[in-house]
């Protein structure tokens, strides 16, 4: 069950200016039955003031198709046929407070009736702009044209990328594959006509490339005395103390007997003794130290003393 | 005085019987031992399981326990059935399925088609939702691995033909599996006496837990794990066993033996005066599937000109349950390609409501949406810009689509 705002319910359960307007002066008919969802919105416009004094729809669709439509309605009764204009989908969406994402294209299809139904009223044909391939994202009603358009406008080559500009992707991401089908051909087209370079160029499952920091500030290395001996035995004490407790949690221990060199021979002791895994353990230590010192060692367990 | 919920989707999922859970209760924390383990506590288990084993294999007439291999459900099973006779079937590739079957399977095979590891044959249904023949038989061949086509549709409940079927598949060389998991303890089987050589099944669409099912597979039949590991399962399906899932599975399984007659009578008059009901009340509405060859419990109703997510939303203010498509695809918001496959038009694709019963649905269920469905219709008809041109010829024509 979606999770609709207590308002998109009020407004699907209770709608308002649901219905026909008989002498309408402007009509916009926009969605399909084949979607799912399609509105007719008819309004009347004052001829003087430009103020559409009333509007009304019927609805095919969702619950949140029609809580959209008629909080549209609501949103311009009053208003002049020009600030009605500037109503976006989003206010619609903000009107009924907040739609779930994968329904935020019952607000595009308002925000479209009431362009089309202006459009109507002045006596012109309005075409819309989503009519090009299939529709990809359904979250967001994109299509491929637009996400085409987009990729090409903004020399695009990644998935994250499209779904900032156009949201497509952005919500249940089911719609990942399709989006990756599409970026991958249009890079391809683009690499083609010689737009785009082809390692840029978008590759299905590549590794991420990591982008380069533009200005790397160069900076000498530390330089790094070489540990005199008795620093060298004093990390590896060190080292070993820190390492002891957790060994001793498991019953065992580990002593530091004699360093020669790069070798360092530790007493193992109590559980760790011929267990079979004394030997990772001894690894373990070993790896320690060397991350430690920063030089190799090998460690070597002292034969345990009965 | 509030009217009781009436909860008629049983075909998305079902209660579990409280006797069902009167038997997994102990094997949560008195029972608690592994099966597998030494000890007494593991011993206690093991019976019990063995039981569970019996129990199901009875339901299904199995010819041996040791033919059910426990699942996480019913998609597991579907996934394991199919992906194992691609490996064992050596030297083919192909697969063929139906285009009514559930995303467990759809899905999957869309998979394997677009990554190359298979070739898949999609065989259509005709308008009552009936299977291509035909197409079937011409799709058959040297290089089909496996047949998966489903017992009974979740949709619409029409049933195939399944051990025909299978024998069709056993001709062609090619293993058959079916996806049972509507069909089981809806409808007797007796599978030691066809030829199917695999068959799905999920316990929470009988009356048992969630996250529990299996797959049946004939003795003799070679079983690629689809889950490695252990040895359990006889090493086809790795994993400590979820012992209460297959126990409270196990007494799902023979609670519906004791109910099938039951299911086939009663649950099927309440059915069938539902949509009579329905139809003789409500214009433009008609049944979908094949009403002749369907399982006992479902009905699935088109109205015509309005969206099916509405008229839940107003059918679950009156406290009806009932879904629109399958449960399992009510995210997207495609009409369900069920409907599509069987090339109902979209005026009614999108209003198509599935209601599906279970021996725990009453008269007083019936009257009660007869009471509140026409209502409900009408006032979605009412808003329908669809439905008041429907008699004008492209008068409703809007831009987009
Ligand atoms: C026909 C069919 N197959 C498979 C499944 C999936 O079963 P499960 O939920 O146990 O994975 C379902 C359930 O929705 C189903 O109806
Ligand atoms: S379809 Fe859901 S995010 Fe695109």
């Amino acid at each position: 069950m979606w999770e609709y705002s207590e308002k998109v319910k009020d407004y699907f359960f209770n709608p308002k200016n649901s219905g026909v307007l008989e002498d309408a002066d402007g009509v916009g008919d926009v969605g399909a039955i084949s979607c799912g969802d399609a509105l007719r919105l008819m309004i009347k416009v004052e001829p003087v003031s430009q103020v559409i004094t009333e509007a009304k729809f019927q609805t095919f669709g969702c619950g949140s198709a029609i809580a959209s439509s008629s909080a549209l309605t609501e949103l311009i009764i009053g208003k002049t046929i020009e600030q009605a204009m500037q109503i976006s989908n989003q206010d619609i969406a903000d009107f009924l407070g907040g739609l779930p994402p994968e329904k935020m294209h019952c607000s595009v299809m308002g925000y479209e009736a009431l362009q089309a139904a202006v459009a109507n009223y002045r006596g012109e044909e309005w075409v819309d702009d989503h009519e090009e391939g299939a529709l990809i994202c359904k979250c967001f009603g994109v299509d491929e044209g637009m996400i085409e358009r987009t990729i090409r406008a903004n020399t695009l080559t990644a998935v994250e990328e499209i779904t900032n500009f156009t949201k497509a992707g952005g919500s249940c991401a089911t719609c990942a594959e399709g989006i990756e089908a599409v970026l991958e051909r249009v890079n391809a087209e683009m690499v083609e006509e010689g737009i785009l370079s082809a390692h840029e160029a978008f590759v299905p499952g590549a590794v991420p490339v990591l982008a380069k920091p533009k200005k790397v500030v160069v900076k000498a290395p530390e330089s790094k005395a070489p540990l005199t001996t008795l620093q060298k035995i004093r990390l590896i004490e060190e080292t070993i103390e820190e390492i002891r407790p957790s060994l001793q949690r498991d019953g065992g221990d580990c002593e530091l007997i004699d360093v020669e060199g790069n070798r360092v021979i530790v007493k193992l002791t109590g559980a760790c003794v011929g267990c079979h895994l004394s030997g990772a353990t001894i690894e373990g230590v070993q790896a320690r130290l060397v991350e430690a010192v920063g030089v190799p060692l090998l460690v070597i367990p002292a034969a345990p003393v009965h | 005085m509030a009217n009781d919920p009436v909860y008629l989707d049983n075909n998305a999922t079902t209660r579990c019987d409280p006797r069902v859970v009167e038997a997994m209760m102990p094997y949560f924390s008195e029972q608690f031992g592994n099966a597998s383990s030494m000890h007494a506590f593991g011993s206690e288990v093991g019976g019990a399981l063995a039981k569970a084993r019996k129990q199901l294999q009875d339901l299904l007439g199995a010819e041996f326990d040791h033919e059910i291999v426990y699942t996480s459900g019913g998609t597991e099973a579907d996934n394991m059935a199919i992906l194992s006779a691609l490996e064992t079937q050596k030297g083919r590739d192909e697969v063929i399925t139906s285009a009514v079957e559930h995303p467990a399977v759809l899905s999957l095979v869309a998979h394997l088609e677009k990554t190359g590891q298979a070739k898949v044959h999609i065989i259509p249904v005709d308008a009552k939702g009936r299977l291509d023949m035909e197409a079937y038989r011409k799709a058959l061949g040297p290089r089909t691995a496996i047949v998966s086509i489903m017992w009974a549709n979740n949709e619409t409940g029409t049933i195939f033909p399944v051990a025909k079927l299978a024998e069709m598949a056993h001709e062609a060389g090619a293993l058959f599996h079916t996806d049972a998991v509507q069909a089981v303890g809806k409808i007797p089987m007796n599978l030691k006496s066809t030829e199917i050589d695999m068959l799905s099944l999920s316990g929470h669409k009988l009356h048992g837990p969630k996250g529990v099912g299996a797959l049946y597979v004939r003795k003799g039949v070679r079983l690629r794990p689809l889950v490695r590991g252990g040895h359990q399962e006889r090493g086809r399906r790795a994993g400590t066993e979820n012992a209460p899932g297959i126990i409270g599975l196990g007494r799902a399984a023979q609670l519906a033996g004791e109910y099938m007659a039951e299911e086939q009578t009663r649950v099927a008059a309440l059915r069938d005066r539902l949509e009579e009901g329905l139809l003789g009340a409500i214009s433009h509405s008609f049944a979908t599937g094949d009403v002749e060859n369907r399982l006992p419990n479902t009905a699935n109703v088109a109205f015509e000109y309005i969206e099916g997510e509405a008229i839940l939303l107003l059918m679950n203010r009156e406290g009806i349950a009932a879904s629109s498509g399958s449960a399992c695809t009510s995210g997207s918001l495609e009409p369900s390609h069920v409907l599509r496959a069987m090339n109902v038009p979209y005026t009614a694709a999108h209003g198509a409501i599935r209601f599906s019963f279970s021996r725990e649905n009453t008269q007083a269920d019936v009257d009660r949406v007869l009471e509140v469905m026409p209502q409900i219709i009408a006032r979605l008809r009412d808003m329908s810009p669809f439905w008041r041109e429907r008699e004008k010829e492209g008068a409703f024509n809007p831009t987009y689509a």
